[in-house]
Order: C-alpha cells, then sequence, then structure tokens
C-alpha cells in the first residue's frame, strides 16, 4: 500500500511527540519501524519531504545521522 | 603574534616530521598580517584560538568540543559537520568551527585555478585550515561558522561545478585510484565508474538512511593505490581472468641486465646483478611460476594476483586482456567491533558502461543492510553477525571455492532442504540397499 504523505507525516509527528520526554532525534530505522509493510525507500521520500518543508531537521555527530522535530531538544547556540 | 602560550603543542613541532603546529602558526601570522586585505567572515583569530583550544584540552586531558549537531544546506544531510566550543568567551574564534566536506575530483586531478578559488574561498569564509585529503579521500575544509554555510555551497556547486561529499550515515565520498588516465596496470576505467556511481547515488550520498557509513573505494588493481580493500565496505578492485602477458625477449633483457628492474626503482645502492628467480620467481605467493631453460612460465590457474613479478618486470608482463574488477565487501576501521578486510564476494565482473550489473549487485547489498542493519553496524558486522551465506543469498551470487578464505575454519555452507536432492526424507531401504547397519 502507497504511503500518503499527510498521513505518514501525522505519524511520524506523534511518533516524535510521543517520545519527547526522553528523545530528541530519532534513527531511519525507528521511522521504518513505524510502517514495516513498506519500503524504507518509500519511507525516505517521506522524511525527505518533511525536511525539505522544514518540519524534520536532520542532526549528524558526523559519523552517524539522526532526524529530529525542528526546534526539539537542546541546541548549540546559533543552531535554532 | 599569537594570543595563546601553547607549550604543550609547541613541543609537538619538535620531532623530525612536518608538524600541523607549525602549519596552523603560520596561518596565524598570515591571517593577522592579512597582506590581501581579505573580510574576513569568521574572525581572524580562528585558527589562533583553535590552537588555544586544543592546548587547553591537552592540559585537561579531556576534549572541549561539542558533540555534533543540527547545522548542513537546505535538503543536505551530509557534508557538514556541526562542532561547538564549550568554551566560546575564551575561545569566539572557534565558537563555531564546522568541518565542510567536499568530493574531490576523481584521481585527485587539480586544476591550480580550482585549488586557488578554494582557498581563496575558504581564506574569505573560513578559518584558512585545509586538510587535503581527509581519510574517505575528500576535501575538508575545517572551521567556519553556521551563517558561511550556505554561501560556501553556493560558491561550491554554481561558480566551482562542485558538491558536498558525504558524512553521517550516508554513502560517504567515493573515491578512486588514477587509473587509465596514467596507469598501465588499470584493468577498468576506475574514474569513470567512481564518477558513474556518484551520479547514480546521489539520495544516498547527500540524505541519510542507512545503518551507518558506507564507503566505496576503486582500485584499478590489485596493487590497491586507494587501499580499497582495507578501507571500504565495498571495494571494486581491477583484475583480469586470462593469462598474464609474457614477451619472453624482454625477460631475457632484464635477465642480461638491459632493463634495470622495478622500473629502476630502490636504485639508491648497489643491489647486484638482478636474479630473476630469487627477486620474483620465488617472492611469488602461490608458486606459480618458474624460470628453466630462459623461458618463465606463470600457471596463471594459480596466480592469485599479487601483480609482484608485473612490478619487478613491467616492460615483459602485462595484465591479461580480458580485465573486469572483483568486489569485496566488508573492510573497516576498529569502532564497535575490531578492524576488517573486505571478504571477496564476486570473483569476477566486468565494468562496461552503463554499469548495470554493478549497480543491480550494489542495491541488492544495500537492501539486505538496510532491512537487517543494526543502527551505527557497519556492513563488514552485519555480515558477520547473520553470515556470509546471506549475503549471498540476497545479492543471488552462487558460492564459489574462491569465497573460501581458510579451509576447515569457521565454515559458512549451511545446506537448506531445497538445496538436497530429495530434501530431508528419504526411503530407508534405498540407504539400506546400499549401506549396511
Amino acid at each position: 500500500m502507497a504511503l500518503v504523505y499527510e498521513e505518514a507525516k501525522a505519524t511520524i509527528i506523534e511518533f516524535c511527540n510521543s517520545k519527547a520526554k526522553t528523545k530528541s532525534k530519532f534513527y531511519f530505522n525507528d521511522f521504518t519501524a513505524l510502517f514495516p509493510d513498506e519500503k524504507g525507500r518509500d519511507v525516505k521520500k517521506i522524511l525527505t519531504q518533511m525536511i525539505n518543508e522544514e518540519v524534520l531537521v536532520f542532526w549528524s555527530s558526523g559519523s552517524t545521522s539522526m532526524y529530529g522535530l525542528a526546534g526539539a531538544g537542546k541546541h548549540a547556540e546559533g543552531e535554532d | 603574534m599569537a594570543k595563546h602560550k601553547t607549550p604543550l603543542l609547541d613541543q609537538l613541532e619538535s620531532g623530525p616530521w612536518p608538524s600541523f603546529v607549525s602549519d596552523i602558526k603560520q596561518e596565524i601570522e598570515h591571517r593577522y598580517a592579512n597582506p590581501k586585505g581579505v573580510d574576513f567572515q569568521v574572525p581572524a583569530e580562528c585558527p589562533d584560538d583553535l590552537l588555544g583550544l586544543l592546548e587547553l584540552s591537552y592540559v585537561d586531558g579531556e576534549t572541549h568540543w561539542k558533540h555534533g549537531g543540527i547545522v548542513g544546506v537546505f535538503g543536505y544531510g551530509g557534508g557538514v559537520i556541526g562542532r561547538y566550543c564549550d568554551q566560546p568567551q575564551k575561545f569566539p574564534g572557534v565558537a563555531h568551527f564546522h568541518t565542510v566536506r567536499v568530493a574531490q575530483p576523481s584521481g585527485m586531478f587539480y586544476t591550480t585555478k580550482f585549488l586557488r578559488d578554494l582557498c581563496d574561498l575558504w581564506e574569505l569564509r573560513g578559518s584558512g585550515l585545509t586538510n587535503m585529503h581527509g581519510a574517505t579521500g575528500d576535501i575538508v575544509l575545517i572551521g567556519t561558522s553556521t551563517p558561511q554555510l550556505e554561501e560556501i555551497f553556493y560558491e561550491l556547486t554554481h561558480k566551482m561545478g562542485n558538491d558536498l561529499g558525504g558524512s553521517g550515515s550516508n554513502l560517504r565520498t567515493p573515491a578512486c585510484c588514477l587509473g587509465e588516465s596514467r596507469c598501465e596496470y588499470a584493468c577498468y576505467d576506475s574514474q569513470e565508474l567512481c564518477y558513474q556511481l556518484t551520479q547514480q547515488y546521489q539520495d544516498e550520498l547527500h540524505r541519510p538512511a542507512f545503518p551507518y557509513k558506507f564507503k566505496f573505494k576503486f582500485d584499478g588493481c590489485s596493487l590497491g593505490c586507494v587501499a580499497a580493500i582495507a578501507r571500504s565496505d565495498m571495494s571494486f578492485i581491477g583484475t583480469w581472468r586470462d593469462e598474464i602477458r609474457v614477451d619472453q625477449k624482454i625477460v631475457a633483457a632484464y635477465v642480461g641486465g638491459e632493463f634495470a628492474p622495478n622500473a629502476g626503482a630502490h636504485s639508491g645502492r648497489d643491489w647486484g646483478k638482478f636474479d630473476i628467480q630469487k627477486e620474483v620467481v620465488d617472492l611469488c605467493p602461490s608458486g606459480c611460476m618458474r624460470y628453466e631453460g630462459g623461458k618463465l612460465e606463470i600457471n596463471n590457474k594459480e596466480c592469485v594476483r599479487c601483480m609482484h613479478c608485473i612490478c619487478v618486470m613491467p616492460r615483459a608482463l602485462k595484465i591479461g586482456n580480458d580485465r573486469g574488477l572483483s568486489i569485496l565487501i566488508g573492510a573497516k576501521a576498529p569502532i564497535l567491533d575490531g578492524p576488517q578486510m573486505g571478504s571477496l564476494t564476486i570473483p569476477f565482473i566486468k565494468a562496461e558502461a552503463p554499469y548495470d550489473n554493478l549497480k543491480e549487485f550494489v542495491e541488492s547489498v544495500w537492501d539486505w543492510w538496510m532491512e537487517e542493519g543494526k543502527n551505527r553496524e557497519r556492513i563488514g558486522e552485519t555480515l558477520k553477525r547473520l553470515g556470509f551465506a546471506r549475503l549471498l543469498e540476497v545479492t543471488g551470487t552462487t558460492a564459489d571455492p574462491r569465497h573460501v578464505q581458510e579451509p576447515r575454519h569457521n565454515p559458512y555452507i549451511f545446506w537448506k532442504e531445497e538445496d538436497v536432492k530429495g530434501g530431508w526424507q528419504r526411503e530407508i531401504s534405498d540407504y539400506r540397499s546400499k549401506h549396511q547397519r
């Protein structure tokens, strides 16, 4: 079943908010787990669109990358 | 004049090797003098504060960099690595000190104009400090602030025709040797393959979706100038499947002293007369050569492509004509698990445009790793955890004796019912007709 963008976006935002007390950044695999019947590449397209809409942001340590809701969690000064 | 005292760092300059401390000091003086009147967009004292911060880290025995960040250029999830210092009041020049990774040209062929433009850009919008090149092979521009990132990206992409490289859980900047452009040993066009796969996998390079980093490296032959076998999750190493071409007349000329062995390398001292037995035949790792009656014979089926003989007598011995490459999977440095070399997965495959056979293989490996790999697990670790047989299965590769690294040790072939004629069920009477109780 193809993912519908607005529905998938709402699911992702709800998931991020539900974890907000303990986590502000998530691995890519955390999102594919939300859509077990979908291909990873299709989930990636949703995440990319959410990045382009600035709903999500990338976080990187340099070696590992994660996704988070824009504005969530602590950031260094000048990042927000 | 540098503003911080750095006695511990100064000591690093006393050794016999070129010192990064000396290089940074040179840049400090250059920025303070500013002979070209550059309107620095990051503080002029940036390299000065960098040394000051490093000295403090040496004194404290701990880092003063914070971990990671959300900075980047719009739409890209790699290429920029956020770095912030935890002592910004003391060292304002490095309050932001982001790294920008820039894709290097294939084979690292630069025009002087490109290098000058790059240095001018980084002097204006960065610290002036570069690392040519990082361990992955890309151009590493170290030290800039958040407002400069989009400006740098625009200049690089629109005016210099370049792009950012990879970082994080992305496909990292692919790297290749100089290949057929200058090397007679190249078994395929490593630069072209590197370029084509870079173009094909832009999404993987710039938008992270892998469990962890993934590196491609392309060596034109097994001499491995980019050390693909040790440094890349997927190594493409040139090879041939026919025979080493031998010109016996020229072999005789080497033996007679007409040509210097090793193309004249190692000529700094007198090693005596060239001894083909000692310097070539006896050093063949698989013992597949002999030199008798003035004739060099090679049992090509036993050749392991070390290319030592070819390197010693490059005029006489040449790579075969039926060329392609081998693909190895899983090399990595020690982070979570120990270091690993790549495991031979595809012994031979042709490498010709449009490279659909290679792309199909790459994507089958990625699909498996993206599905099964744990977070922060390199594919070499997934391979060890789930077994080599699983990799063969998901890539549709037939098991081959060349996959066996060490016989009778760590076997990876487990028969499944569908692999065995008749499955697990059998007529016991048939068995008993041949085997007594």
